[in-house]
């Protein structure tokens, strides 16, 4: 039997290649081209006044200097909205180049096409642009009052105002006995892949043909916008995907400016254009993600059940809004988790600043939403003095209530609607692991040693596989190699390995006759992109179903060949044999010959597929009326809805009690992304993500300071956890299938990132004993808590006052912790109340 | 992020060096490592005419025993230092401090000289090279060289003794044989420049502090020495609860920076901890 390829955890096919420096990238392309470099903006919002460029001119090796006068048509207005949304009234883009106003640092207002990008540098260096300088709105506060605003006519600087809600969310909130308010913060952060963008574009001025290259997550995307910026048909524009370092969302945003203008300035100039992104560049030009402040209301009964949430949040969506409201949909639906309240509500205001603009970074969304929901169910079991696994346990949806309709409508418009999901099944196993029901006595023997420890939860859901769809191509060629062709692309993820582990197991052929290809509009023009941790659920099924396809074909040319039903046949190992007779047989590459009747002998496989090679009927055609020739297979997933994973993660944390360091001791992974193609290829996605989202939790964030200028954008300052300080994940798996597709396989790309700062603010939280409301969280801003936490500015626990009671019985609470409430009797909070675990209370805009 | 246009001169020798300088001033900047001046040239931050590369000088390089102390040459790299026995025999403080810079491509282009005379105050080899009570030799034009104490070299933010024209060429450290060393460094991931960091090395007879020396890194504008906490470190037991006492006041009448990894609070307060666990460490209890 042919190995079993699907399911299996081998190596990865790219690896080879990628780490011995095989890898293509873009700059790695076009060393004859020229170089293009842009004036970027210095202010965050200012008129542009004058553009001198006369001190640029004779810089030699300038081949061109382009400002917005100089863009034709199409090329010179805004940039496109790519996802319109009824609630986004105020959608705004840029231009490619700035036209009069520029709204952050960065954003480009010149380019310089030269010799080279020293030149083309140089030259930037002498242009002087002058600026009038408007007032700037930074820090969600300032946009949300609106005195000053970004654009002139988005009043309030609200670019959507969205409201879902299920259920009569006023009178569950008026029944329920309890009730509490936290207001809570999570920070910018970004994608910052290894490499950055990057554009390289030439022009064949015989064929009137475009090629390009970019670093991209949607070639397809790319090339149709800019056949659509340039007036070009769209058989003229080929877009190429190369091997891409990283993308984890910053690549899905198209087209970018330089997407647009390097491939309209190779057509102009006659000559290939090339620019590549640099680090600065990528810090302030790119995007941004995760700011936003929330505001969650919930009223729960007395064993936890949560009766009714309200949610307000206000997102940060940077200078323009090219990419909608996807981001804060996501937060606002993907908020829920595993939980199902008894009414839900969620307002939320996304908001222009005069910073970089903000699209999807791994998790998009879902990491503030997940921080939201976590810390309430943190706060709920504190409150009544639950255990706070069972507290979630009790809002689970249960196994047997799937599929689970939220009566929402997700990012893609359609419900959001849960597929399958074992939930309490993910909970014991993650307390198993972790050693949930033992953590006391780690806590004891910890303290005993005056190490202060806490232990952390956090869950989610992500709707993973968006639609409307990808495609798959297979071709086999007489020599047995089997071509496959996906349109979304690849940046480092393994789809070369699992995408050829679908193919191997479904044809029943050598892993490594398998060749992949994604991200080439030539080789599949019909595809979306790279994004939604969807391309396993997308391409993946899409490219089963091609393979079905072609198996059927080679069957039903091999039982001619063999004279017998295909039903009798199987392949194994590239070969077509007969079942119980495997002497009998046909390899696939014999196959393609027999598919592809020619007129034409070159090789040996082609003499054996011409007109007067073996026996023909000579009353049939040599390719029958409902066939084509050629051993291939083309079709087309396109699910009705997303398929929704779902994962628990806890994690051990130990604060030092004099420095506030943080450390992660133990981070454990309960993953269920349904069927695996390759669990170590899962596995290290849920690795990436939880570095990543470690960065996000303890050191990542984009420190603008009042004028817009990004102090940190550098890797410098910019900290990035480092393998020091990424703890070893612990992970296992739960392997719910889900029912909507032919694989049972649901995306696992984003999961890593989504709950870690839920889960890292839970256990931090934990060892403290007061709330931590504000992520990331740095070693000086827990000492800083500490320290107002002493003073009884902040409160403290329920559970921390109970401790300190248990371990002490005849002393009472320090009076500087400002909790009156014995911890025997649950505190609640009216309604129009103080805030219980609250920060400081933000005024909502009217 | 690319450098403008500058020309580049290498000079054999120390003499040739400062001939360059001497030929081109203001507008000539002196590559020693690199580690800080290329990306301050590839921001366009600074933008010399003339870079004057020491790399191609032997002279400059390496270590050697000279009596009473121990001579290091200025471009000798941060890797060559933390290699050396001479250094960890004689000034293992300053290996300590070195073995916590960066990572080791940093560590094998980075230069003890440069990063002196670079002076950040982040930086990890001034406050052991003050707390060594280090001489540096200073060549000057013509060639002639002086010799500026290191309590008299750091004199401001990037700015020490070494003037326009001038180079450091050694870096002259008396020997500290047997004494313990600790450089205690607090950072939040593990390749970031200190957020503060303390150098500390105990000379230590019988269980008790003979003589003690104290550095501070990113404490202010230059390194800092603590005289006040060495000089109550001496004849204390080493002991937790006796170094404690001597160091409380380490922080007082510094002035650190506020920055994105913790305000001048917070350094104050993580100062004096690392005091007392870099004494103590260095004091081996």
């Amino acid at each position: 039997m042919t190995t079993q390829m699907f399911g299996a955890p081998i190596r990865r096919k790219e690896d080879p290649r990628l780490v011995t420096g095989g890898g293509r990238y873009l700059d790695d392309l076009g060393n004859d081209a020229l170089a293009a470099a842009f004036v970027r903006s210095p202010h965050a919002h200012a008129r542009v006044v004058d553009i001198d460029a006369s001190g640029a001119v004779d810089v030699e090796g300038v081949v061109a200097i382009y400002t917005h006068e100089d863009l034709p048509g199409a090329v010179g207005e805004p940039l496109p909205l790519l996802i319109p949304h009824p609630t986004l009234t105020h959608g705004r883009t840029g231009y490619a180049l700035a036209k009069d106003e520029v709204n952050h640092v960065g954003e480009p207002v010149v380019m310089v096409v030269a010799t080279d990008r020293y030149v083309a540098e140089d030259a930037c260096q002498r242009i002087r642009v002058t600026y009038e300088q408007l007032p700037v709105v930074v820090g969600i506060e300032k946009a949300r009052d609106g005195e000053a605003l970004v654009h002139d006519d988005v009043p309030g600087n609200v670019a959507a105002h969205m409201t879902q809600e299920v259920g009569d969310v006023e009178a569950a909130m008026a029944r329920a006995p309890h009730h509490l308010t936290l207001d809570l913060d999570i920070e910018r952060s970004a994608c910052t892949p290894m490499e950055g963008k990057g554009v390289y574009a030439r022009w064949d001025a015989e064929r009137d043909e475009l090629r390009m290259y970019s670093s991209t997550q949607t070639s397809t995307g790319v090339r149709a916008a800019v056949a659509a910026k340039l007036g070009l048909p769209l058989q003229k524009v080929e877009c190429i995907a190369p091997d891409v370092g990283g993308g984890f969302g910053v690549k899905i945003m198209h087209p970018w400016p330089e997407e647009v203008l390097v491939p309209w300035a190779a057509r102009l100039i006659g000559q290939p254009v090339k620019w590549v992104e640099d680090r600065r560049e990528h810090f302030i030009s790119s995007a941004h993600e995760r700011g936003q402040l929330q505001r969650v209301t919930v009223g729960f009964d007395d064993d936890g059940r949560v009766l009714a949430l309200d949610v307000k949040f206000w997102h940060d969506n940077g200078a323009y809004t090219p990419y909608g409201i996807i981001v804060p949909i996501i937060t606002s639906t993907q908020l829920l988790g595993p939980y199902k309240p008894g009414a839900y509500r969620c307002e939320f205001w996304s908001l222009y600043t005069n910073t970089v603009l903000v699209t999807p970074y791994r998790g998009a969304g879902r990491p503030q939403g997940c921080f939201a929901m976590e810390r309430t169910m943190d706060s709920i079991a504190d409150t009544l003095g639950l255990d706070r696994a069972e507290v979630r346990a009790r809002n689970f949806i249960l196994p047997e209530e799937m599929p689970y309709d939220h009566g929402l409508l997700f990012q893609d418009g359609r419900p959001l609607k849960y597929d399958s999901g074992d939930f309490p099944a993910s909970l014991a196993k993650l307390k198993a692991l972790v050693g949930w029901d033992d953590f006391a006595a780690y806590r004891a023997a910890a303290e005993a040693e005056g190490r202060k420890v806490g232990l952390g939860i956090g869950c989610y859901v992500e709707g993973t596989g968006v639609g409307p769809y990808e495609g798959g191509h297979i071709q086999i060629e007489t020599s047995g190699r089997v071509n496959v062709s996906t349109g979304l692309t690849s940046q480092g993820q393994g789809h070369e390995t699992v995408f050829a582990q679908i193919v191997a197991e479904e044809l029943g052929v050598r892993l490594e006759d398998v060749h992949v290809t994604t991200g080439d509009t030539r080789r599949m023009p019909y595809a979306v992109g790279t994004f939604a941790s969807r391309a396993a659920v997308m391409s993946g099924n899409a490219i089963a179903l091609a393979a079905r396809n072609v198996r059927a074909k080679a069957l039903r040319i091999a039982a001619d060949a063999l004279e017998v039903s295909p039903d009798d046949l199987e392949i194994v190992d590239g070969t077509v044999r007969v079942k119980g007779a495997p002497t009998t047989s046909i390899s696939l590459g014999t196959v393609s010959v027999l598919s592809n009747p020619l007129r034409y002998a070159f090789d040996e496989a082609a003499r054996a597929a011409t007109q007067f090679a073996g026996t023909f009927d000579p009353d049939k055609p040599p390719v029958a009326d409902d066939d084509e020739p050629g051993l291939e297979g083309k079709d087309f997933y396109s699910p009705t809805q997303a398929t929704f994973a779902n994962g628990m993660h806890a994690a051990i944390v130990e604060t030092d009690p004099v420095t506030a360091e943080i450390r992660i001791l133990r981070y454990c992974v309960i993953h269920d992304c349904g069927t695996m193609i390759n669990p170590m290829i899962v596995e290290g996605q849920v690795h990436g993500g939880v570095a990543q989202g470690v960065g996000g939790a303890l050191y990542e964030r984009m420190a603008y300071d009042e004028s817009g200028q990004l102090l940190n954008a550098s890797f410098m300052d910019f900290l990035m956890p480092y393998a020091s300080e990424v703890p070893t994940v612990e992970a296992d798996h739960l392997e719910t299938p889900s029912p909507l597709n032919p694989l049972g396989i649901k995306g696992a790309g984003e999961a890593g990132c989504i709950p870690v700062s839920a889960v890292i603010a839970s256990a931090i939280e934990d060892a403290e004993g007061f709330p931590i409301t504000r992520m990331p969280i740095s070693p000086s801003e827990l000492w800083d808590l500490r320290r107002r936490h002493a003073g009884g500015e902040v409160p403290s626990l329920h559970r921390a006052l109970h401790r300190a009671l248990h371990r002490a019985p005849h002393r009472a609470p320090h009076p500087g912790l400002g909790r009156p409430t014995s911890p025997a009797t649950p505190a609640t909070t009216p309604r129009d109340g103080s805030t219980t675990t609250a920060a400081v209370t933000k005024e909502t805009p009217a | 992020m690319i450098p403008a246009s500058f020309d580049y001169v290498a000079p054999t020798t120390v003499d040739e060096a400062l001939a360059a300088l001497a030929e081109h001033g203001d507008d000539a900047k002196v590559l020693a490592g690199g580690q800080s001046l290329l990306p301050i040239l590839r921001m366009r931050l600074n933008a010399p005419g003339v870079v004057v590369d020491l790399g191609r000088i032997p002279d400059l390089q390496g270590v050697c025993d000279d009596g009473d102390h121990i001579v290091i040459g200025a471009m000798t790299t941060y890797a060559a230092v933390l290699a050396d026995d001479l250094v960890s025999t004689h000034a293992s403080l300053l290996s300590k401090a070195v073995a916590t810079v960066a990572d080791p491509q940093i560590r094998h282009r980075g230069t003890l000289g440069g990063a002196l005379v670079h002076a950040d105050p982040a930086g990890d080899v001034g406050a052991p090279v003050l707390a060594l009570g280090a001489e540096l030799v200073v060549a000057g034009p013509g060639g002639q060289t002086r010799t500026v104490t290191a309590d008299d070299f750091f004199e401001d933010l990037f700015t020490t003794a070494v003037g326009e024209g001038e180079l450091l060429t050694q870096i002259r450290i008396p020997k500290h044989t047997g004494w313990g060393a600790h450089y205690e460094k607090f950072v939040r991931v593990s390749h970031q420049w200190s957020i503060v960091a303390v150098a500390a090395t105990v000379r230590s007879e019988g269980g008790t502090i003979a003589e003690a020396r104290v550095g501070l890194t990113n404490m202010g504008s230059t390194p800092l020495r603590a005289v006040s906490v060495e000089n109550a470190l001496v004849g204390q037991p080493a002991t937790d609860e006796a170094i404690r006492a001597a160091v409380a006041s380490v922080a007082d009448g510094t002035n650190p920076p506020s920055d994105l990894n913790g305000d001048s609070d917070y350094r104050r307060h993580l100062a004096t901890v690392l005091t007392r666990r870099a004494v103590l460490a260095a004091a081996g209890a």
